[in-house]
């Protein structure tokens, strides 16, 4: 019983608090006893991962915990996360050198823990981002690669791609994410019959057909563009792939259900549309997770010069982290504040919703590792060492949880290291300069 | 059979006035079937110099000239990042493309080639009928296909492809699909082929510089069109590139001329200045409502127009000097910008030239809202993004970043009664030596428009204040956005400026020796009288442009690339 309800919670906002109606579910029986294997093929429960972004940092002094270790306590701006408290751990102290490399503000610190890469300049990922390398080993068998998204309507808004000019734009529309996780193509994998579409053979075949004229362009080609050409041909084949899953009768899942649509809404960087459009865009990606079409993701709530505005605000969160005085009583700029607490608060909707849906005795949630993280400490002042880091999730029991740790001053690459390690990416050193580091953060791993 | 007939002889007719008319030019190239089309490349495609992913615009242009302007391509575009400081065009020859954006082209291809093989269209596109619609005809589909993919790819398919392209087709139509399902297939394939995808530019040796290497003529063709048109090449551009008129300088020099008088440069001359401009921005925008009431999306729609269209007025249309660029009185305005300007416009009239008054302080380039706005905060004007902008996309002078850890408590302090003017509190901040370095380069360019507010609109005073719009530039004093205008319009920087920009434009590549290529321009560009089209020539033709630095690929890579269907005579 309390299993419908959580699925009903969870659906509930996908349309907006409308009414839905639910099919009881009858599909416990696929999975083993503690629903980390399906009963049915004996096949693992898949392992997600995803990143969650947020822009422009935090106060600090009122959101790191004082002392490192379990059962840290919470400050003011991460209260929301208090009932998954233990299936998060907080990051710090960890630093970003940049090797005498320009401190680009809002650009070297998000891009740094990604590609643990200082940048010259703005010219775009200057390397692959590491969830990429995790899309490689994870994300091969799935409808999707991976599924970037921006809540502020911005499709540059993304630190997700495998560098040289190449960047993972991210979704904007609710309903054209919508379309593109529900809409045509999509197999409910709990259906009972599965009749392989001839469109989408033909279409394979065709793509293969490109793939096909590879050896002949390739030959004419220099260096450079050639290894333009080679992400090109990669895309390609992660096309083919999709079509080929998309042939293959799908293993049920025990918590898919198929959303019902959601419609046209204002996609802008007003604080409550970024809101609603995070929330709804949640639903759809949890539940396409919940489905096994797609097991990594890159959520960008707001981008890292944060052009996030409300009513009435003559100016922007950016603008108002350099320009809002310090409130001397209050030990923080309070307007500034008012973003970060929307931050959060979207952040605990985000896990709440990814644990909101039962994978046997463990959740979605428990299945994944979700890493988070800004771009700056500190926005008025730029500040790149001890950027804000979180992770959700145990990934299937592999990384515990319920910790805050410290980096003592190491450099952040650190953290990508480890989190591809723990993903399977078969990788023992990372990061270039000073941010090249084997030493992994031992407390992380199980 | 008399419909490809009729359509053919409509192409005779058209063939002979495409560079020069444009109604006709907007008509599908594909409508019939010139004869020429019908041969493969006869010459092995050579070593890539460089390749440049298509715009957004470039696709839309291409998709309707080809197909006709009533194919609706509906789809998002994955962004090109532009690197900082260039143009989009520069990251465009460093773009790939993303799966989530090859998804994309997926699906807008196949709803391209879906309209285009749809019952009633699809005779408009084919010289022939299939013998049985509801199998493979290998013979109706070659003949379909190749001058298809001769618009698409910008040269002639090679045998090789059209085996590939044909073979798709009929195994698209095979399992009692229907011939016609077939050759959406294909075409399909064809649109999210590199080579439509990218604007692929081929190498051949060059007989004037033995062991070097230059552009060919198919590669020509499409640099010309993309630079000039900003769309893909049309019959008479690709027959010319066919009949290897490109590489010959003076024939080069007379085609481009044409193209460069036709009304279709003006869509080559939006493109340009918008990437220059960094119209991108415009998408990003926001003013706030409550401190703007007059600002809403008709006028944010506007003013991206506003400025192309007054851009396009002063530089093609009356073929003016790009100087007089910054002092021109005359713009447009709609209905939409009448209240910002003061004027009335009623709906009806759409866009009307408007002439500001002498005296008034609304001139030029940078009188116009549209810049105002776009170098503003969301809630109040900023005389420092101003100058940057002026700075780096007017003049090419990059300004640095602001150091990290800034103390802007004297800027942001825009209620205090001591300190009511934005030259005032920027005094203030910069007292601090490590800001002013920058602000001594930026805040002089910005300061004489701060009697423009956030959004373009005039004003005298801030906060009861009177604004002082004294500045300086080049160790020339001036007042106003009108002083300033002619202090811009007086700069060698700026023309040289806009000169290294076109010829970037042109190649998607900063000049190896920058600096001596943008004042060689700027020289020409003077001789020519500062004549956009002038200097769109110059960038066209100029032989620097179309010689290929990279050194030739190893020979058994070569080797490789001759393909086995062309025999030994074939060979140049």
């Amino acid at each position: 019983m309390s299993f419908t309800l959580d699925r009903r919670t969870a659906l509930r906002g996908m349309v907006n608090g409308m009414a839905v109606a639910v099919g009881l579910p009858l599909l416990d029986i696929f999975l083993d006893g503690n629903g980390t294997a399906m009963a049915a093929t004996g096949a693992p429960m898949p392992i997600r991962f995803g990143t969650w972004f947020w822009g422009l940092g935090v106060n600090p002094p009122r959101w790191f915990p004082s002392a490192a270790g379990k059962d840290y306590e919470l400050k003011v701006e991460l209260a929301s996360i208090e009932a998954l408290k233990h299936k998060v751990n907080i990051l710090g102290d960890f630093t970003l050198p940049l090797d005498g490399k320009p401190n680009l503000p809002h650009i070297s610190g998000g891009i740094g823990i990604r590609t643990g890469m200082a940048i010259d300049s703005d010219r775009g990922l200057p390397g692959p981002s590491f969830d990429v390398s995790i899309g490689d080993v994870i994300g091969t068998r799935t409808r999707f690669r991976s599924i970037e998204l921006s809540a502020t309507g911005d499709p540059r808004n993304s630190l997700s791609g495998r560098g040289n000019g190449n960047l993972n734009p991210a979704e904007v529309s609710p309903a054209a994410l919508y379309t593109r996780l529900f809409g045509a193509g999509f197999h409910d994998p709990n259906s009972a019959t599965f009749t392989p579409d001839p469109a989408v053979m033909a279409r394979r075949s065709v793509l293969s057909g490109v793939s096909d004229q590879r050896q002949a362009l390739e030959a004419r080609l220099g260096a450079a563009d050639r290894q333009r050409l080679d992400q090109y041909f990669t895309s390609l084949r992660q096309l083919e792939n999709q079509l080929d899953v998309q042939l293959t009768k799908p293993a049920p899942m025990q918590a898919c259900i198929v959303p019902p649509k959601v419609p046209d809404l204002p996609v802008n960087a007003e604080i409550e549309n970024v809101m609603r459009n995070h929330e709804i865009m949640t639903d759809l990606l949890v539940m396409a997770m919940a489905c096994d079409n797609v097991r990594l993701f890159n959520m960008n709530f707001n981008n890292g010069a944060s052009s996030l505005t409300r009513v009435g605000s003559t100016i922007t969160h950016h603008q108002l982290t350099h320009e809002e005085v310090l409130d001397n009583r209050l030990g923080y700029q309070p307007e500034v504040t008012f973003y970060v607490d929307k931050c959060m608060e979207a952040w605990t909707y985000f896990i709440k919703a990814m644990d909101a849906v039962k994978e046997g005795d463990r959740t979605l949630l428990d299945n994944s590792l979700v890493f988070a993280h800004s771009e700056t400490e500190f926005a008025k002042f730029h500040t790149i060492d001890n950027i804000p880091m979180m992770t959700a999730g145990s990934a299937g029991g592999r990384i515990h949880t319920g910790q805050y740790i410290t980096g003592d001053g190491s450099p952040v690459s650190r953290v990508g290291l480890t989190l591809q390690q723990a993903m399977g990416v078969p990788v023992d050193r990372w990061g270039t300069g000073s941010l090249e580091t084997n030493k992994i953060i031992p407390g992380l791993i199980v | 059979m008399s419909r490809p007939f009729r359509h053919r002889a409509r192409w005779a007719l058209l063939a002979g006035l495409l560079l020069s008319a444009c109604t006709v030019e907007k008509a599908p190239q594909t409508a019939a079937t010139p004869d020429a089309s019908f041969a493969p490349l006869k010459t092995p495609l050579g070593q890539v110099a460089g390749m440049r992913r298509l715009t957004e615009a470039q696709y839309r242009n291409s998709i309707a000239d080809i197909f006709g302007p009533d194919i609706k391509v509906a789809g998002r575009f994955e962004p090109i990042v532009r690197p900082v400081h260039e143009l989009i065009a520069t990251g465009a020859s460093a773009s790939t493309i993303s799966p989530a954006g090859l998804e994309q082209f997926d699906a807008m291809a196949r709803n391209i080639a879906a309209q285009v093989f749809a019952p009633d269209r699809r005779a408009q596109f084919m010289p022939c009928a299939p013998r049985d619609a509801a199998a493979p005809d290998a013979d109706c589909a070659a003949r379909t296909l190749m001058p298809i993919g001769r618009y698409l790819f910008r040269r002639p398919m090679t045998q090789e492809e059209i085996g590939a392209f044909v073979m798709m087709a009929g195994k698209g139509a095979g399992d009692g699909q229907g011939f016609y399902d077939g050759m959406q297939l294909a075409l399909a394939a064809m649109l999210v082929s590199p080579q439509f995808l990218y604007i692929i530019e081929s190498a051949e040796p060059d007989p004037e510089a033995p062991g070097s290497l230059r552009l060919d003529n198919h590669a020509r063709a499409a640099r010309l069109s993309y630079l000039l048109w900003n769309t893909t090449p049309n019959e008479a551009l690709l027959r010319a590139a066919d009949e290897g008129k490109l590489t010959d300088p003076a024939q080069l020099a007379a085609i481009a001329q044409k193209m460069v008088r036709s009304p279709r440069l003006e869509d080559g001359v939006r493109a340009f200045f918008a990437d220059m401009l960094l119209f991108e921005k415009f998408d990003e925008m926001a003013k706030d409502q409550i401190v703007y009431p007059r600002f809403n999306p008709d006028v944010a729609s506007a003013l991206s127009e506003q400025m192309l269209r007054m851009i396009v007025d002063q530089l093609v249309t009356r073929q003016g000097d790009y100087r007089d660029l910054f002092t021109t009185r005359r713009t447009f305005i709609n209905r939409a910008l009448g209240p910002l300007y003061q004027a009335k416009v009623s709906s009806m009239q759409g866009w009307v030239p408007y002439e500001f008054a002498d005296g008034d302080d609304r001139a030029g380039l940078l009188g116009q809202a549209g810049f105002l706005a776009l170098y503003s905060h969301s809630g109040r004007s900023s005389p420092t993004l101003r100058g940057r902008a002026i700075r780096e996309l007017l003049l090419c002078q990059p300004v640095p970043n602001p150091p990290g850890n800034v103390n802007f408590t004297a800027v942001q302090d825009v209620g205090n009664k001591a300190m009511p003017t934005a030259r005032i509190r920027l005094n203030a901040h910069n007292s601090d030596p490590v800001c002013a370095a920058c602000h001594k380069i930026t805040d002089p360019l910005g300061l004489p428009l701060e009697r423009f507010d956030g959004i373009g609109a005039f004003r005298r005073t801030e906060n009861d204040a009177p604004i002082d719009t004294a500045g300086v530039f080049e160790g020339t004093a001036f007042q106003g956005n009108v002083g300033l205008g002619q202090a811009l319009a007086a700069s060698k920087s700026t023309t040289e400026c806009v000169a290294g920009r076109a010829f970037q434009y042109a190649t998607g590549r900063m000049p190896e020796d920058e600096e001596a290529t943008a004042m060689a321009l700027e020289q020409g560009f003077a001789a020519d009288g500062y004549r956009i089209q002038a200097l769109f020539l110059r960038v066209a033709t100029m032989a620097d442009a179309y010689r290929v630095s990279t050194p030739p690929l190893a020979k058994p890579q070569v080797a490789m690339m001759t393909s086995p269907h062309i025999r030994e005579g074939d060979r140049p």
